[in-house]
Formats: structure tokens, sequence, C-alpha cells
């Protein structure tokens, strides 16, 4: 914590009251605005890289899915990714297709948990009670076809673990219908309310200069007007043979953020109908016997934005070299850019906003201490939520519609 | 002592800790609240101070920046309380085992400090929200 | 602009380049000396409007690696520089933070795993190892397994 300071600091860590995972933000603040900030990570780092050097190629994937729990269906796909390319190896059309279907189920149910976190952070528990809710059946699609809700174990080198049978495909595309009709709702509540319009607008913009400079992804980016998507710009797996959109708001504050991730969800759930009624017959995996000498990267799109990894092998069984980029690493310090001139009651949702991986990255955790003193994790959510009643109550809107709804 | 064990078992208040981990157990944490599985039915209910705190959601191999953090939350928590090691990292580092950062499992880490600290474990990778439900209930039944 | 104009345009800067490979029309590794890296950074990132995605560290045995990964999103081209530090007892670069915030972060990483300095960096603090991790001691090297 920073003594010599002649403005107050607030200090946000190790235990963000907003999010769960252990980080350590400093503001400097003027009065109640943020004029600069500061990150301490390190609770979250586990040294999987070289983790990565001790293990085989094959057993690579178990590892990198549990980098974090969201990514968990990207981070072995942009790593197997590297790996096919190195070994010159194409997995069956099938496989490619599966691999989609997963990675889409996954971007489905993250963004439906950012959607309800962020609902929790302003004061509209509704919102993240709904959410979380609908992405329940997505986790139990996902369990059925994979075994797991997380952590999904599918991806290796030359293909899939487990096939998507065909029996199951008729249940799927039932559960997709109820989870987009739900979706929809969902979406026009929070796009039609004048009150999350006032809260969330013009709020921790990140214009799309800052955003170049700060090398961001993801809806981070689309959501300043920059219109990169892996799947697109460089597509992997069989997502040039689908009909989809890339989704960017111009706007760059958290409301474009927030837009660009629910509309996404529609083209997710399109992309993966769109792949099970193509999904060709054939086999989920070609053998690979062994990994030759040299070096490839390989990248997916995550929820969150572009995992990276390297990949350099010398023709021995496991990895000489494995960088790992997870799109949080390069989002997070997008912050110094987004928070400042912010204040502090609408930090917390502009870090949101980034949907930080903390995983991925490190973790973020906010203290406030102004004048020396410190408000515990109550405090901070309160002055969040206490700006969204203000603007209620300005704007004579006493509450969300869906409140009125049966979460049932 | 018995009676705040009553009160423990009645209705425990638990504050999550994470020490190192993907998110995965994290979030099933606090699915428990959801609708689907509603924890708060049992009186079971997150809370935002340790001091509030009967019990600890621990999540996480224990890296060596959070260590000491993790020391401290068990200190301000009030005594008797239960640690719950939650998934493979919490129970003994799961996959991560040999990483160079790592210096946990949970148990280890707060038997450093108290030797009779009373904990529980809940293995998964992560462990579904209803293990994680049982796992609390068993344990406190034990006690 | 196109992939071969991409490819012409990088073949520009080739007097600072020992190698240009390109094992697939979307894959290009530039290998060049550290001390010219920089310029190398700089011609992507501002003359071609590259997006920087990371930077990778490697102990070599006989040198250090630093590789500088960017994105030309348009194209969904990978171009990868490969700067080579052939001093093992002080390896040094030159930071392309000044004009790149994005990549302040993993300069900082790379230092604390490799113990690469990066020269006229405007931040250099540790980053991801513990406060209370012993200095001198870089986890990613070789010779600590």
């Amino acid at each position: 914590m920073k003594k010599s300071v002649k403005k107050p600091v607030l200090a946000v860590g190790p235990f963000h009251p907003l999010q769960e995972e252990m980080e350590f933000f400093q503001l400097t603040v003027d009065g109640e605005i943020v004029t600069d900030i500061d990150v301490r990570i390190s609770y979250n780092h586990r040294g999987i890289e070289k983790i990565s050097e001790s293990l085989q190629f094959d057993q690579v994937p178990f590892l990198v899915s549990r980098i974090c729990g969201i990514c968990s269906a990207s981070h072995p796909l942009a790593y197997v990714n590297a790996v096919e390319e190195i070994a010159g190896v194409t997995p069956p059309d099938r496989a490619l297709y599966v691999r989609v279907i997963i990675n889409e189920l996954e971007r489905i149910h993250s963004h439906l948990l950012w959607v309800g976190l962020a609902g929790h952070f302003i004061g509209y528990d509704t919102v993240f009670m709904w959410a979380w809710k609908y992405r329940e059946p997505v986790l139990d699609l996902l369990e059925e076809i994979t075994g797991n809700r997380n952590n999904y174990g599918n991806v290796k080198v030359g293909g899939c673990r487990e096939d998507i049978p065909n029996e199951l495909k008729p249940k799927i595309l039932k559960e997709l219908d109820e989870i987009e009709k739900k979706t929809e709702l969902l979406t026009k509540a929070v796009l039609d309310d004048p009150v999350l319009h006032a809260r969330l607008k013009g709020v921790g913009i990140l214009s799309k200069e800052a955003a170049v400079k700060y090398a961001v992804t993801g809806p981070t980016a689309r959501g300043s007007g920059i219109a990169i998507d892996v799947r697109a710009d460089d597509p992997y797996a069989a997502y040039d043979a689908l009909d989809w959109n890339v989704i960017s708001q111009p706007e760059g504050d958290v409301f474009a953020k927030a837009v660009v991730r629910l509309l996404e969800t529609f083209e997710s759930i399109k992309m993966v109908r769109e792949a099970l009624n193509k999904l060709p017959d054939g086999p989920i995996t070609v053998e690979v016997k062994e990994i030759p000498p040299g070096e490839a990267v390989g990248h997916a799109e995550a929820p969150r934005g572009e995992t990276f990894h390297y990949v350099r092998s010398d023709g021995g069984n496991r990895p000489v070299r494995h960088k790992v980029r997870a799109p949080s690493y390069v989002n997070v310090p997008s912050f110094k850019a987004s928070c400042i001139g912010q204040h502090i009651a609408d930090v917390t949702i502009t870090l949101a906003a980034v949907d930080p991986c903390y995983s991925c990255t490190e973790r973020l955790a906010v203290v406030d201490s102004r004048n020396n003193l410190v408000h515990d994790y109550n405090a901070l959510l309160k002055l969040s939520r206490e700006r969204t009643a203000q603007l209620r109550k300005e704007l004579g809107v006493p509450k969300l519609k869906m409140e009125d709804l049966q979460i049932g | 002592m018995s009676w705040k064990i009553w009160a423990l078992k009645k209705s425990p208040w638990v504050f999550h800790v994470n020490t190192g981990a993907c998110n995965n157990c994290d979030i099933e944490i606090v699915n428990c609240l959801t609708p689907k599985f509603d924890i708060e039915r049992f009186g079971m209910k997150l809370v935002g101070s340790p001091r509030h705190a009967d019990a600890l959601l621990v999540t996480g191999v224990v890296t060596r920046q959070a260590a000491p953090r993790l020391q401290e939350v068990y200190r301000q928590t009030a005594k008797p309380c239960v640690v719950f090691a939650i998934g493979a990292c919490g129970c003994d580092k799961g996959i991560f085992t040999t990483g160079y950062h790592v210096v946990g499992p949970v148990d280890k880490i707060i038997r450093e400090i108290d030797p009779n600290a009373i904990i529980a474990y809940v293995p998964g990778c992560p462990p579904k929200p209803e293990a994680i439900i049982s796992g609390v209930v068993k344990a406190l039944g034990v006690l | 602009m196109n992939q071969e104009e991409l490819n012409n345009k990088i073949a520009q800067i080739k007097d600072r380049l020992i190698e240009i490979e390109q094992p697939f029309d979307n894959r290009i590794y530039l290998t060049c000396e550290a001390q010219n890296s920089y310029d190398v950074s700089k011609f992507l990132f501002e003359d071609i409007g590259c997006r920087f995605v990371i930077a990778t560290g490697i102990d070599s045995d006989n040198c250090f690696e630093v590789l500088y990964h960017y994105s030309y999103d348009q194209t969904g081209c990978v171009v990868t520089i490969k700067a080579i530090i052939r001093d093992r007892e002080n390896p040094a670069i030159e930071s392309i933070a000044p004009f790149l915030p994005g990549a302040e972060w993993i300069e900082r990483e790379i230092h604390d795993i490799f113990g690469i300095e990066f020269k006229n960096h405007p931040d250099m603090r540790r980053l991801i190892l513990s406060d209370d991790w012993p200095e001198g001691v870089y986890p990613m090297r070789k010779d600590l397994s």
C-alpha cells in the first residue's frame, strides 16, 4: 500500500468483493475520481509453463484446461492447434465440428455467467439469479457429452476424445431453443432498461486508440469498435464452414461490452445448431505417433478473447517450451486507460466489464482505503448499488421489468 | 463452545477464499447460491468477511504469494471454524503439484499456524455443487 | 493489405533480419539479433498496423531468445520476431513498452522468470513471482529443474 501520498489511495485487494479471486489493485483518487491505478498480481501464479515441460504432449491438454475454468475448452484447443501444425496433422471433419460445438456451448454459459455477475455488481440480483439459472442447462448438456460440467477433457492432438452421439442431437437442439428464449428475455430486459442505460452507458470507456495500444482482444476489443475475432480472422476447427457474424459496437463503454456479449450468445446458439445439423459422419480422431522437431503458434477465440499458445518441440515427447497467453493478460492492464477519470462507484463494474478471467491472469481484489480508512467488501459493493438506486430514483423507475417475472 | 457448534450446524455462514485456483471450484461454490441448488434453504450463506464466518471454503493450490494471506484470513475467522479444502487443488494441489510457485496444499498452510485446525476435504475437479453442499452438511453433522 | 502485399512490406526491413521463414502463408518468423528487434517491432506495430499478441522468453542453451508475436488480423497472419540474445551472462534487450504499453506486463514477467533485462522499460517491477521470491533465481531457466 502506498504511504507517501498526498491524495488518498484506494487499495483494492486481496479478496475482490465482487469476484472470487485474489488480486491487489491500488487506486489513487482525488476526491471520488480515480487518477491512477496499479495492480499487484502473483496470487494465482502456479508456474504452468514449467509444469508443461515435464508433461508429455498428450497430457498437456489436461493441464491447460485447468488454467481457467471458463476458458477450459479454449486453452486446450489453442494448444492442439499449435501441436497439430508442428506435426502436420489435420483432424477428421467430424472432430472439427465437435470442437466448435463444445467451444460455443462454453461461450454461451460463460457470457451468461458474466451477465449475471455484472447484474450482481450493480444491484440487480434478479439478473444474477436468472442468468446463472439459465446457464445450468448448458452445463448439463456439456456434462452429458463430455462427462463434466467444466474441464471437458475433450480435445486431444489429432481430434477429440468423446463423440457427440447422434441420438443426443434432438435433445441439444431442444435445449438450445429454450436457452435462446430465455436469453432473448434477458437481452430485452437489459437493452430496454433506462436505469441500465444510465448506469452503464458512458462508463469505463476504452477508446479505440487505447484498445490498440494495450493490444486488447475479445469483447473488450469488439466493444471498442475493433472487429477482430480469431474464428473469422484465422479460422480453425469448422468455423469457416458456418454462417455467423462478428459482433462489435463502437462506443467502448460497459454497455457496449454487455451488448457484444449478449448478441454473441445468439450467434453461438446459431453456430451450435448449424454445426449439429451439418455434423459429418466418420471418425473423431487420427492417430498421431510422434511430434517432430519444430515450432508453431495456435490460437482460439475464448469467451474473453484470444487465447494464444506457442509450442516448440525438439522431436522428443515433451514440449521444450510452451508459452500460454490468456486473453485477460492483455485485457486487464487496459484498466489503466478505462478506469482513470472514473468515479469510484464505477470502478468495479469497469473492471468487471473486461470479464477478467482471474485464473488466466491473476486476480484483483478491492478494498477501499480513503484517508487511511479501510472499507470492507460490503462498503464497495454498496457504493456501486447505491449509484444504481440513485439513478432509479432520478428516472422514476421502480424496478427492472424482469423482476416481475418468476424465476421459478 | 458447544452452543457455537450447534449454531454453526444450524445455519453455517461461509466465507470463500481462493488461493490460486482455476475458477471452476469458485464458480461451483457461487452456483450453490443460485436457484437450482439454493444453499440458503439450509440457512447456509456466503458472507463478505471472514469475521462473520463459521466455515471457510478454500479453493486453490495455495501459491507462495497467497499463503500468508490465507493464514491471515484464518486468524481473522472466529473460532471454532471449519476449513473446507475444496477440489483436487485444495485437497492436494491437483495437477499443479510440481509448480515452483505452489506451497500448499491448504491443510499444510493452515496447520502451520494451527495444528488443531478442523479441516474437511471435498474432492473433485471441480466438485459439483451437490458435492460441495453434501460435503459441508456431512462434515458439520460429524461435528 | 492482402497477404502478398504484407509479405512484400515485411521484405522492406530484411536488412535488419538474419532470416525470414514462412512455413505457411499465415505464419511468418523473422529472426534477428537482439539489437535490431526494437526497430522491427516498431515497423510491424506502427508501419504495418499489426496487433501485439504476447512475447515468449526461451532459454536455448547457447543463447536466450525473446519471441515477439504479432497478428495481422486482416489476413490472419501471425508474424513472430525471434530476437537472439547471445550474451548469456548479462542478457538484455531494448524494451518496446515505451511505444507499446500492451507489452509492459510480459516484459516484466520475462524478467522475473528468465532474468533478461529490458532496457528503458518504464516500470520494471516484479510482476508474477511472490514478494518473498529470492532475487537472482529465475525459475524458467533450464538449469533450474
